[in-house]
């Protein structure tokens, strides 16, 4: 694609004729081979610019893209547009400016939507994954001191009910939750994993009673990269009739995520792990829970009618959209995803299967070096975490930063996790549409380097 | 010397690994002691330090901790320099090595100050890493301020 991708202006000059966008992007594939190559990857990172910068004097291998990924020239050309043609107010106001900038925040909303497979008006926007689920445990808190009225019953959580999250958990899909218990009095559990960081699924159907009212689970571990079985804890909910709630931040970038497929109620993403800017991300919700939450921020532009005393509320998505929204950040999100869309969702998945392939087992072979998670054969994104014998974490991704490989270190908000693999810390290599088998291979020579460095293992 | 090497001098790895102070000791009865716990909550880092006073000489240190080597090793020189200083000594010798982390590569430790501590100048240019070279000197300031109490 290259200089054909869009230069921020998509869905707004042409406003898509097809919401559905999703559907129309395969029958231009199929004639492309099933995966990227590295020759295709080294065209799309020429719209990657800042993948062509060096330090510390080398040449950068950018792979921490679980942390944030990089972003294609036309998503931060997106919001300048926006500013140079577009800028006002939404919703609000009825001069041309404001009028043309509502539209352009609203078709970028049917673009993310069609992206997951939702519609229009079941996806919100918010800061972020966190504020995401954060919106949704604050509503339900709401609903259980009785605010919504009989409509939001059915969220309201009291002494004896239960949450139930897993221990694969970043920190976002835990605490919140953690929070909810204490302020209702419920129960939280969680189901745990194995040494290998592997979900106890044997003990799920315990662990699930008719005492839960929230499943709240991970797509695809931000530690591991390990895809969990949805269908399976999905329905294990539906037998109890809890509401189920997936982290998608890992998932959403890298693999074809379809909402109603996955038949859950809620899913929480992020924009800025998926070529968007940061400041914005999205919850999706089921319409007819959406609306039968109470709100969770209050104030402008969320409301039907407000007198001194109280207040109507509109229904989703403005329902939990109070102040002045994220505009512009909107619009270039629905830019990267139509960048995604163009390279295919399931092209960018097998292309990343790969390249993880090629750094777990090329980590494996390292003397000293221990690979964190499952056994081979567990589906897995394009993440490998690791352990280098004697060598803390902070200190391996020192040496990588020198030879130019930016990794992520530490316990990746995902302490107990770490925990329960027995380490503090590790080190995390994660990949992206535009990373190439010579990124790994840098990699894995940085990594063999290591231990002779810090005269371990002589 | 490249900017890695100047971090990892061989003195600090070496501190790393012979690690002075490892291992918490118990105070004698009446013996005053004081003990800090802190963490490096972006990796998760942590040391535990005790200090022993005698009126107001430093008697023992002593912690346990895990984390990277420069903060392994810094808990070691801290140990192996502060054992016999009266307080205000090694207040001065905290206070010093702290500008040099302050310093963003700009100062040169002072050996005579800081003796095997003036190795950590490396460290002032890594910002990310300072905090895992300061990790055992805000614990043993704290330590020293507990055992006053």
């Amino acid at each position: 694609m290259g200089e054909d991708a869009p230069a921020g202006t998509s869905g707004m000059e042409q406003p898509s004729e097809d919401p559905n966008v999703s559907s129309a992007s395969p029958t231009t594939q199929d004639t492309l081979p099933r995966h990227l190559d590295d020759v295709e990857v080294s065209r799309l990172r020429a719209d990657f610019p800042i993948l062509g910068r060096s330090v510390n004097g080398v040449p950068l291998t950018y792979l921490d893209s679980g942390a944030t990924s990089q972003k294609p020239s036309c998503v931060y050309e997106a919001e300048q547009h926006f500013y140079e043609n577009f800028n006002a107010a939404v919703h609000r106001g009825a001069h041309s400016l404001a009028v043309e900038a509502t539209d352009i925040f609203e078709q970028a909303r049917t673009d993310v939507a069609g992206f997951i497979g939702a519609k229009d008006n079941e996806v919100i926007w918010t800061s972020n994954a966190t504020e995401a689920l954060n919106l949704i445990t604050y509503s339900f808190g709401n609903a259980s001191a009785g605010l919504g009225g009989e409509a939001a019953r059915a969220f309201a959580l009291e002494a004896g009910d239960e949450i139930v999250v897993t221990e694969l958990e970043h920190h976002a899909n835990l605490i919140p939750w953690q929070e909810l218990a204490l302020r209702t009095g419920a129960t939280l559990k969680y189901i745990p994993v194995d040494d290998s960081g592997a979900l106890r699924m044997d003990l799920a159907g315990s662990i699930v009673t008719p005492a839960t009212k929230v499943l709240a689970f991970t797509h695809v571990s931000n530690v591991l990269g390990t895809v969990t079985d949805v269908p399976a804890l999905v329905a294990l909910a539906r037998n109890v009739g809890a509401l189920t709630v997936l982290d998608g931040c890992q998932s959403v970038p890298h693999l074809p995520v379809d909402v109603k497929q996955l038949d859950v109620d809620f899913m929480a993403f992020s924009g800025h792990k998926m070529l968007g800017p940061t400041g914005i991300g999205g919850l999706y919700g089921r319409a007819e829970l959406l609306n039968a939450m109470p709100p969770f921020l209050t104030g402008g532009s969320m409301i039907t009618s407000v007198t001194m005393e109280k207040a109507e509320y509109l229904p989703a998505p403005m329902r939990f959209e109070a102040g002045t929204q994220r505009i512009s950040q909107a619009h270039a999100l629905a830019t990267a995803v139509s960048y995604l869309q163009e390279v295919g969702m399931d092209r960018i998945a097998a292309w990343e299967e790969l390249l993880g392939e090629r750094m777990l087992t090329g980590l494996g072979t390292i003397p000293g070096v221990r690979v964190l998670g499952p056994a081979p054969g567990a589906a897995r994104i394009g993440t490998a975490p690791f352990v280098v014998e004697g060598v803390h974490p902070h200190d391996v991704g020192q040496f990588l930063d020198s030879r130019g490989v930016a990794v992520r270190v530490g316990h990746h908000c995902a302490q107990p996790l770490h925990r329960a693999l027995g380490v503090v810390s590790s080190t995390r290599a994660s990949t992206y549409l535009y990373n190439t088998t010579s990124d790994i291979d840098r990699l894995l020579n940085a990594v063999s380097d290591v231990r002779g460095y810090f005269g371990v293992g002589k | 010397m490249s900017d890695l090497d100047q971090l990892y001098q061989q003195i600090i790895l070496d501190h790393a690994k012979t690690r002075h102070g490892a291992g918490l000791v118990e105070a004698p009865e009446g013996v005053a002691s004081g003990e800090s716990m802190q963490h490096n909550p972006v990796c998760g880092d942590h040391i535990r330090l005790r200090i022993q006073l005698e009126g107001t000489l430093v008697k023992n240190v002593s912690w346990e901790g895990d984390g990277c080597s420069i903060s392994m090793a810094s808990a070691s020189v801290l140990s192996e320099m502060a054992e016999g200083l009266e307080r205000d000594e090694f207040m001065v010798i905290l206070d010093e090595f702290r500008e040099l982390m302050r310093s963003r590569g700009t100062r040169a430790g002072d050996e005579e100050i800081l003796g095997d501590g003036a190795a950590f100048a490396g460290v002032s240019k890594f910002p990310a890493r300072v905090k895992c070279a300061m990790l055992s000197w805000v614990a043993a300031e704290a330590a020293l301020l507990a055992a006053n109490g």
